[in-house]
């Protein structure tokens, strides 16, 4: 039988005194593409880092793949075949693109690491002329795919991507989306995916959830909450 | 002109020494950007610790100079890598994350501790060793001034190159270098592929220790006396060379130290002893003044 592969029940998380994270519920089934969307400042990344333990969820209960990581430090939960590209790309600026990649497959075999790589070049050819330059020279929208393929070194079961679209250029996010999608389909690759596109991303997604003030207000087929005109009136008008 | 060459010998062996400390100051203040101030005393360790085995080999009756100082290196690294785990265990780890002035105060705790525990354990007097190899080839002699380069100086400048490459490969070309430099640009990021950033934290002091202690033995070696008190006077010019060299830079941090040696050396031979230490420490404050990122510092920016 197959439950969720990620499941989240009654989440909170706290930055000092201030509660990001109100009691989140929230599932993702094997082979699913979920986005998370919500304004700025909603909690949506805090999500995404609290899945990978830091900061740790202070009360409610994380299950990956039906084992409770709640409380795991994060080295050993991205052990386990999770795997995020976070908000802000965070490349290694001073290593190479092909030290990146390295990094990204520390926490797999290395006999798989050139296989692997190929896979991540035939989705986005450009790391692969840019090898040997360092990540900080990148332009955006080359070190968001360097981040994604960092994150795919890995081999994960699930990926989570916070806000890959953030600064760039309309082709740039098409290609990126596209990715995703083929990898959705072709690998049956799980992906959470954080987006203030919100257009975009409920058009890629299976599902979706809405993320207001650290807690979840709304949830459903991506279709479903397409056609919701309060989602119209709040992310989607004026948007792409 | 055979005076200066004499001079710059002198100065790059003694800059070796520097650097290797240097590297060790560098280290910890590209992961956790603190200045390590009991590395300096961890070197004083590592110069007692060569010392004990040196004379217990001796009293052994083991005869080989090469084979006690192999040994000895690695007694002395091996210790002294222990000295540096628990430092960090001990006295930094327990306050991350607290105001920026608390590692600080602790390292300058522990120093004081490590400089109390020599004097306690060894005495505070100074402690010679007989020459181990002496001798040495002459280069050339001008007018009766022979240039001399000690097999000594060639010991420790080979011994210090052969250290300093195979840290360099250890840094730059496996996976625990790339953590530890993962780790130092961005350790959120580090913890998110799955490197215990803690652990790699541990290991660079255990390597920083490791490299002090080498130094130590090599300045047991050069200078034949040691003491409780030598670990302040090179750690503050290992950390001048750090400085120099731009503070978090590698290759810096032995540019430093050569720098360091040499200017010391040449100092004390064309001006005076007495004011070699006032002379590295001066270049301290002018650094910091005029190239406050050093000579190969960072000065990039980079888009994130
Ligand atoms: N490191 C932090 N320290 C303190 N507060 C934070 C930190 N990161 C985020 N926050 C706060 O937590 C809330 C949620 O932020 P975030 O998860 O980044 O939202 P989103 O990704 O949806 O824009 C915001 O109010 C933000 O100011
Ligand atoms: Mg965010």
């Amino acid at each position: 039988m197959s439950g969720p592969l990620l499941k989240l029940s009654g989440v909170t998380a706290f930055y000092g005194a201030i509660q990001a994270l109100k009691g989140v519920d929230l599932e993702v089934a094997p082979g699913e593409i979920v986005t998370l969307i919500g304004a700025n400042g909603a909690g949506k990344s805090t999500l995404m880092m609290t899945i990978c333990g830091s900061p740790h969820a202070r009360h409610g209960q994380i299950l990956y793949d039906g084992r409770d990581i709640t409380a795991l430090p994060t080295h050993e939960i991205m052990h386990m075949g999770l795997a995020q590209s976070p908000e802000g790309r965070r490349i290694f600026g001073r290593m190479t693109v092909h030290e990146n990649l390295l990094m990204g497959a520390q926490v797999v075999a290395m006999r798989n690491y050139a296989a692997t790589r190929d896979l991540v070049f035939t989705l986005f050819p450009r790391l692969k002329e840019r090898l040997a330059q360092r990540g900080g020279t990148l332009s955006g929208g080359e070190q968001q795919m360097l981040a994604i393929g960092r994150a795919l070194m890995s081999q994960p079961r699930l990926l989570l991507l916070d806000e890959p679209s953030l600064g760039l250029a309309p082709l740039v996010v098409r290609q990126i989306f596209g990715a995703i999608r083929q990898l959705n389909r072709e690998t049956g690759l799980t992906v959470l995916l954080v987006e203030q596109n919100a257009f975009q991303a409920l058009r890629l997604a299976h599902r979706g959830y809405v993320l207001v003030n650290g807690a979840v207000t709304m949830a459903g087929s991506g279709a479903e909450l397409l056609a919701r005109p309060e989602i119209r009136a709040a992310y989607l008008e004026g948007g792409h | 002109m055979a005076y200066a060459l004499q001079q710059l010998i002198n100065g790059v062996t003694l800059g070796m020494i520097y650097g290797l400390i240097a590297v060790g100051y560098t280290m910890v203040y590209g992961i956790i950007g603190m200045i390590n101030f009991a590395h300096g005393d961890v070197f004083m360790i590592g110069a007692f610790l060569s010392l004990i085995s040196l004379t217990l080999l001796s009293v052994l009756g083991l005869s080989s100079v090469p084979l006690a100082l192999a040994l000895t290196l690695v007694f002395a690294a091996g210790i002294a890598a222990l000295y540096g785990w628990t430092i960090e265990r001990v006295a930094y780890r327990p306050l991350r994350g607290s105001f920026r002035l608390a590692p600080l105060i602790s390292a300058i705790g522990m120093s004081i501790v490590l400089q109390n525990f020599a004097q306690v354990s060894q005495g505070a007097r100074v402690k010679p060793i007989a020459p181990l190899i002496p001798g040495g080839i002459q280069l050339m002699n001008v007018e009766g001034f022979a240039v001399q380069l000690s097999w000594m100086q060639i010991v420790i400048v080979v011994t210090t190159l052969a250290v300093l490459g195979v840290f360099t490969y250890l840094v730059s070309a496996t996976p625990l270098g790339r953590s530890m430099r993962a780790c130092e640009q961005d350790q959120k990021m580090a913890g998110l592929l799955g490197i215990d950033t803690d652990k790699t934290i541990s290991l660079t002091f255990v390597i920083g220790a490791a490299l002090a202690a080498v130094a130590g033995l090599m300045f047991l070696l050069y200078y034949g006396v040691i003491d409780f008190f030598i670990g302040f006077v090179a750690g503050v010019k290992a950390f001048t060379a750090a400085v120099l060299g731009g503070i978090g830079s590698l290759p810096g941090a032995v540019l430093g130290g050569l720098a360091i040696g040499l200017i010391e050396t040449f100092w004390s031979a064309y001006f005076s002893v007495q004011y070699k230490d006032v002379a590295a420490f001066s270049i301290l404050v002018i650094v910091l003044i005029f190239l406050p990122t050093g000579l190969l510092g960072r000065t990039d920016v980079e888009k994130v």
